[in-house]
């Protein structure tokens, strides 16, 4: 499994991409789409609504568990995928691409966020 | 003992498939080798291949093996036929289920009883507390086998092509002694998914290459490498109960809606078994004033309910609490089985909620099984 360079990623395991204008996509790591199994049923936060860092924005379930969401950064959502809401199976198939959760116009510079190879040896470790 | 989880023989084999692992009950299983709705779907429509190994084997021999177990069981055992297999359960003295098992009759005075792994030793010193007065010894054979299953609708074909035993002769809930793949087998028609399917119980030491054995016989058909997890969305949807979800030592056969399995007529032991008198009791209250009802919900929406999560009406009032709960791949929607009061148990029942952490999500009361194979 490869995480994309040019990615950041959370310790929660999101991943969020550069932004343009301002505006950055969510989703999550494949290393967390395989330890979820099937995911089934994806809540997303609403276009509108703000969300922080490090906070629950919603919510991914699987066969097995249901697991939080957690925004990597403080900002206002922009749009969210209705085409995972309407398929979940996109997060495990595709969790870099078309498996992406939210847009979220970032309000100030994301701390603590890891690179690719940092990421890589924090699920190692 | 040790707090380090048991691995089955075949612990290399899945690990070498990517197998995801999960501790359960003590072992180190596979959840799932890929996604885990394919291998549900693949035992539904071609075959899958199952480790159940962590499975708990008790042998039970003797000219009073028997007596014994119709006196420490609550089914009628004396009369499964040698070559015969029966769902049966052991209980408390106070109805409470122990366990639900499948006992297999081998030979005239010799059983093999199967036991979940989370109860194998509860069965065991139970059967061990009871035996007293009867000419009959308990073995613990649980290191004694590996347990592969091969479930599906070509399983026959699959395994067929690996044996000269006579598996059309082998009716539901039968077993008999064979070689499969060159490997000394007990093969017996049973299982936990709904499908028709096999269960092979073999020598640790042979588990290996009768796996490897018949993945490479059902390439073609499709069989494919399943976990624990597809086991569990398979078995609710067959409606079949799970040890510690539907059943506990707070239910009695009766409560489950299984009181077919308590055999009250049995001609050993003057009639008498444990927990005779609370099970009849258990039974009158069943159809006089039942608690509540095991029965199916289905959702009208996509979140699913979980172990525990309480039953509702549309005001919020709790009438009950779902012991299993899951996606069926098979119905496109989640499932679950619940204990609800009686007055809410008819299917079709509607204003029936789960409170899915805080929101209230609406269900339709159905009847179990959720699937029934086509035969």
């Amino acid at each position: 499994m490869s995480n994309p360079q040019q990615l950041r990623y959370s310790k929660e395991h999101e991943w969020l991409s550069g932004a343009e204008e301002g505006v950055s996509t969510v989703g999550i790591t494949e290393h967390a789409a395989n330890a979820l199994g099937d995911v089934v049923y994806v809540q997303l936060p609403e276009v509108g609504t703000t969300v922080a860092a490090g906070e629950t924005c919603g919510e991914l379930e699987s066969t097995k568990s249901v697991s939080d969401l957690y925004s990597p950064v403080d900002g206002e959502i922009t749009e969210i995928n209705e085409d995972v809401v309407n398929d979940p199976s996109l997060v495990n198939s595709a969790p870099f691409e078309g498996g992406w959760l939210f847009k979220v116009k970032t309000s100030g510079e994301p701390a603590e966020l890891l690179s690719a190879d940092e990421y890589a040896a924090f699920i190692q470790s | 003992m040790t707090d380090a989880p048991r691995r089955t023989a075949l612990d290399a084999t899945h690990r070498a498939l990517g197998a995801t692992m999960t501790d359960f009950a003590g072992w180190d299983m596979p959840l799932r080798y890929s996604s885990e709705r394919d291998e549900h779907v693949a035992v539904r429509t071609r075959a899958g291949l199952f480790d159940l190994s962590h499975m708990g084997e008790i042998t039970v021999t003797g000219p009073q093996a028997a007596d014994l177990l119709d006196y420490a069981l609550v089914g009628n055992i004396g009369g499964v036929k040698t070559g015969r297999a029966r769902y049966t359960m052991i209980c408390e003295k106070e109805g409470g289920i122990l366990d639900d098992l499948i006992v297999y009759r081998l030979a005239d005075q010799e059983y093999m009883v199967v036991a979940n792994a989370s109860n194998a030793q509860v069965v065991l010193d139970a059967l061990s507390a009871r035996a007293g007065g009867f000419d009959a010894a308990i073995r613990d054979d649980r290191d004694a086998y590996a347990l592969l299953a091969v479930q599906g609708p070509e399983s026959p074909g699959i395994l067929k092509a690996l044996t000269d035993a006579d598996l059309d002769g082998l009716k539901y809930y039968a077993g008999l002694p064979g070689t499969v793949a060159g490997v000394e087998a007990l093969i017996a028609r049973t299982g936990y998914t709904g499908e028709d399917g096999f269960e092979l119980f073999v020598r640790p030491a042979d588990a290996v290459a009768l796996w490897e054995a018949l993945s490479a016989a059902g390439k073609d058909a499709g069989l494919v490498p399943c976990g624990l997890s597809c086991r569990d969305t398979l078995r609710l949807e067959a409606g079949m109960p799970l040890y510690g979800h539907e059943l506990t030592t707070a239910t009695t056969p009766f409560d489950a809606g299984l009181g077919r399995v308590v055999k009250f007529e049995k001609t050993s032991n003057n009639g008498d078994f444990v927990g005779r008198a609370a099970l009849a009791a258990a039974a009158e209250r069943a159809e006089t004033n039942p608690p509540r009802k095991l029965v199916g919900l289905l959702a009208e929406g996509r979140r699913v309910p979980r172990a525990g999560y309480p039953v509702v009406t549309a005001d919020g009032t709790v009438i009950g609490e779902v012991t299993s709960g899951a996606p069926s791949p098979t119905l496109g929607k989640p499932i679950a089985i619940a204990y609800v009061d009686a007055a809410y148990a008819t299917p079709g029942t509607e204003g029936v909620h789960v409170d899915i952490r805080g929101s209230h999500e609406p269900y339709e009361v159905s009847a179990l099984p959720f699937y029934k194979r086509q035969k």
